[in-house]
């Protein structure tokens, strides 16, 4: 609760709206209490006296009476009835919406039936149909907010009751033998009541503004009495020759409305904990660059020349340090492989290079890409976006999710084509489907007017490997392109891989956590944990001898076909959080041979040839070492 | 797709049934009877009874209810006693206003609010986004009948921009060029409210989208921003904004009523006011059964538009 309400304080617009609103209710709470001249008694001689004329702050209506006095017994009154209204719906609708999701079945399905039926009428219209049958008044227009206000709160409570009543406790007080009407009273409806109350905070400005709206129309308060409605209907007639009569009462309504709806917001975003960690950020056309110093030299080695790279995610006051200084180059037509578990940095890594990684709140803080001498970190935007998919092009982990769902493959194909180059319709449909066939997709022809959805994973991802091969590329970033896929397919997608390299001269950077895929692609891999490097090399070197204890760990986890009988062996632990990332190794808690030394001080990544290894005691030199 | 059109609105047929039940318990149960209404209260016993009988209040509810059902179903809405005409000639002469009034309302509100809530999900947390939100909120806050006043007082009464109500010239040539003049200040002050809700909804539905990974290959493919924003993103972003296109198309259609009353615009709204002032029971039925059932129908649109879009969608 405490939680609840300092996030609350802190949208300065919500307290702001709070503020304003506690004022109202506060002063409508003591109008009674205040010397106000009675509200309904005429003076046909003091009629339309202007605001701060003498004796009425805020003038006169058409029958000389106090408007401030009227202002405020009818905030009083709209409040009163808005209020009302909202708290009969939200009742009403709880009900109907528990017992509906609670007990489901034939119950539930008559009784939503019920409440869509109800849902078909605009809004207001059944509003009118029901004031109508009850006849005008304020009463009446108060049922009839409240009314159709039910089924919106009865089908929310429903989707959420429903969810709830299969949970594990309430199956625990059913076998308890508690009665239905216990469960619901002391299981149930805890649960609910936060949904209510937003239902409840988003809605009754809303019904506010209904039954005032009923009364402006003469259906909903009946003089003399007079809600703010009724007071703007009434002075609807001298509008032109009187405004303040109309606007003294609109304005309130305004007020009151606004205040309520943004301390709704408030109440909404501080409860839905979606919106606390800032999830909803969208990421920008290219990653944020904040190069604490200036870019690194280039090593003059490769095509694509990564130097001291370093990314981080910034969310609220933490500092995740997703990659923390990474140096990797790739030649023209060779293959490496960057491996390493599931938040190791390996994937950040690939996508910091063209500026994709998700910003917020990703932000490149230091380091270079160099492609052909030209550095792309902090490369203009323009420069950026004309350089993606025609120089470097991606292929993604899960094409059902990477590739868009409302349009046809062919189109999409023919769209990054377009992206670079203008090309003509009958040209772009040529094109698309030699691209198709290059990844050997039969039926190519009747396939580009396929949507993604009516394919198969292993036919969609041959579709990502299409676009990303269709402006002829030098480099192609591969993230984990056969995770998603079963082994059969994954060979099939590799093996067009390695044979579209050979054919092409294209360099890979392949992404994975699977040394078996490795195995068969790659010249050349470098392992990642927590966001650095711990060892590269040549792939059959680091096969045949894993350097650092955890490739050698990493290795040991993959099943091998024929490899007689061994213990597969997961790594315990968990990798280090990247937002406290511990002195020294970063691997040390979980690794078997860790010495004092190694949780001091910064261990370099120690290089001789193409073989690297970031450890103070490699697998090689122990082994020897023990001889 | 012919076919999905068809189940669609076989389908709402149960739908139409249940909207008159509705409409018809609404107005049997209410208290007091008909006959006294419309005869006043100094009336004979013996004319109520006759009023009954004639008007079948006599026979069991769910006679009755099927009688009138029958008569609807051969277009016979009954005879209005305040207008003394046909219930349904009135309410189609009316719900023409009502459609131009709602229908350019519904036009701008989908534009504007679409368009604003892009923009303000392209640019989140910025100055655009910042003013956007503000405007959005200040628009869901004000009542329409309010705004269409101080509408009626700034741009007709002061500035002279626009006449101040009705939907045609009492003098004059009614062509296209005074409906727009007519038409302008009511359908924008209608379309507010709405517009914002949209606005709202869209700018959600767009950073929802966003954060998708095929907005990512679409800029690892090298689309430019702008193609981001309004193909992609736009295109997958309606998927969630088309039905709530639907829900406020019938805000718009029964907040009319306010604007129909504010500027004096004739459309069904204000005859179903005055009907209801004056107990005009069968011209309040026909006409609320009218707009609901017209509702349902575009409802279906609504769902063909849905799935003329997304292919996922089983037709």
């Amino acid at each position: 609760m405490m939680a609840f309400l300092s996030l609350l304080a802190r949208n300065r617009l919500a307290l702001g709206g709070g503020i304003v609103l506690l004022f109202v209710v506060l002063l409508a709470l003591v109008t009674p209490l205040l010397p106000l001249a009675d509200p309904d008694v005429t003076n046909t001689a003091q009629r339309f006296q202007r605001p701060f004329s003498e004796g009425a702050l805020l003038g006169t209506d058409h029958l000389g009476r106090d408007l401030l006095s009227r202002l405020l017994w009818g905030t009083r009154l709209s409040l009163a009835v808005g209020f009302a209204a909202a708290i009969v719906a939200a009742s009403i609708g709880a009900a109907i919406g528990i017992i509906a999701g609670y007990y489901g079945g034939r119950t539930d399905n008559l009784i939503m039936r019920g409440v869509d039926m109800l849902m078909a009428f605009p809004y207001i219209l059944l509003a009118l149909a029901i004031v109508a049958a009850l006849g005008p008044g304020l009463l009446n227009a108060l049922i009839a907010v409240a009314a159709v206000n039910v089924p919106f709160f009865a089908r929310n409570i429903r989707g959420i009751t429903v969810g709830i009543a299969h949970k594990e406790f309430v199956d625990a007080a059913r076998l308890a033998g508690l009665s239905n009407a216990r469960i619901i009273l002391s299981e149930i409806l805890p649960n609910v009541i936060p949904v209510i109350v937003i239902a409840m905070s988003t809605t009754i400005g809303w019904m506010i503004l209904e039954t005032a709206g009923l009364s402006f129309l003469g259906l909903g308060s009946q003089p003399p009495q007079a809600d703010l409605g009724s007071m703007l209907g009434e002075a609807r007639s001298a509008l032109i020759t009187n405004p303040h009569t109309s606007i003294v009462p609109g304005v309130m309504i305004l007020v009151i409305v606004m205040s309520i709806n943004l301390l709704g917001d408030g109440i909404r975003d501080a409860l839905d904990p979606r919106l606390k960690s800032g999830a909803l950020s969208r990421p920008m056309a290219a990653t944020r660059v904040a190069r604490k110093a200036a870019a690194p030299k280039p090593s003059g080695k490769g095509l694509l020349d990564i130097r001291e790279l370093e990314t981080q995610f910034h969310v609220k006051e933490r500092v995740y340090r997703a990659v923390g200084g990474v140096d990797l180059h790739v030649e023209k037509g060779e293959c490496l492989g960057i491996i390493g578990e599931s938040g190791s940095g390996k994937s950040v890594t690939a996508l910091s290079i063209m500026g994709l990684v998700a910003s917020p709140p990703g932000v490149i803080t230091g380091g270079a890409a160099y492609y052909d001498g030209e550095d792309l970190i902090g490369a203009p935007y323009r420069r950026l976006r004309d350089m993606r998919g025609r120089n470097v092009s991606y292929i993604f982990q899960d094409p059902l999710a990477t590739l868009h769902p409302l349009y046809r493959v062919g189109d999409q194909l023919i769209e990054a084509i377009r992206a670079h180059r203008p090309i003509g319709k009958s040209e772009g449909r040529a094109k698309a489907i030699e691209l198709l066939k290059a990844v050997r997709i039969p039926n190519a022809e009747k396939r580009i007017t396929d949507y993604p959805h009516e394919m198969s994973g292993g036919m969609r991802q041959r579709v990502g490997i299409a676009m990303a091969l269709a402006n002829d590329p030098d480099i192609i970033i591969a993230d984990e392109p056969t995770t998603a896929l079963d082994v059969t397919v994954q060979a099939q997608v590799l093996t067009i891989l390695d044979d579209l390299r050979r054919s092409r001269g294209l360099a890979i950077i392949f992404i994975t956590h699977d040394f078996g895929v490795v195995a068969q692609l790659c010249d050349r891999v470098a392992v990642m944990y927590a966001g650095r490097i711990v060892e590269e090399g040549m792939t059959d070197d680091i096969l045949d001898a894993p350097r650092h204890p955890y490739t050698a760990r990493l290795m040991a986890c993959v099943p091998e076909l024929g490899g007689g009988k061994r213990r597969l062996e997961a790594i315990a632990g968990l990798p280090p959080v990247v937002d406290k990332l511990p002195a020294g190794c970063a691997f040390a808690d979980r690794c078997r041979k860790v010495q004092d030394d190694c949780r001091i001080g910064d261990i370099p990544l120690d290089r001789d040839g193409a073989r690297a290894v970031r450890c103070l005691y490699p697998e090689g030199d122990v082994q020897e070492a023990a001889q | 797709m012919t076919g999905y059109i068809l189940k669609r609105l076989l389908s709402a047929i149960p739908v139409l049934l249940g909207i008159t039940i509705i409409v018809f318990l609404i107005m049997a149960l209410i208290p007091g009877d008909p006959a006294t209404a419309i005869l006043g209260s100094y009336a004979t016993p013996e004319n109520v009874e006759r009023l009954n009988r004639d008007l079948g209040l006599d026979k069991p509810l769910v006679q009755q209810y099927f009688i009138w059902l029958g008569n609807m179903l051969q277009g016979d809405f009954g005879t209005s006693f305040a207008l003394n005409r046909p219930v349904l000639d009135e309410v189609l002469e009316r719900f023409n206003g009502t459609l131009v009034l709602a229908g350019t309302a519904f036009v701008l509100c989908s534009i504007f609010g679409v368009v604003a809530g892009v923009i303000s999900a392209a640019n989140q947390y910025g100055f655009a986004d910042k003013a956007i939100t503000f405007a959005v909120l200040l628009g869901i806050s004000i009542p329409s009948f309010f705004l269409g006043m101080m509408m009626i007082l700034f741009f007709a009464v002061n500035m002279r921009w626009f006449p101040v109500s009705g939907m045609w010239p009492i003098y004059g040539a009614r062509d296209f060029a005074a409906l727009v003049s007519h038409l302008t200040m009511p359908a924008l002050a209608l379309a507010v409210v709405a517009t914002g809700v949209i606005a709202r909804l869209a700018r959600s539905a767009m950073l929802e989208v966003l954060r998708q990974d095929f907005i990512r290959t679409a800029r690892a493919k090298g689309v430019h921003e702008r193609g981001v924003i309004w193909r992609h993103a736009l295109k997958a972003a309606m998927v969630s904004i088309i039905p709530v296109l639907g829900i406020q198309a019938g805000f718009v259609l029964s907040g009319a009523v306010y604007i129909e009353i504010v500027f004096q615009w004739p459309g069904v709204g204000r005859m179903l006011v005055d009907a209801i002032l004056k107990r005009d029971i069968l011209l309040v039925q026909g006409g609320v059964v009218w707009v609901a059932a017209c509702y349902v129908l575009f409802n279906i649109a609504v769902d063909v538009a849905q799935s003329l879009l997304d292919p996922r969608i089983k037709t």
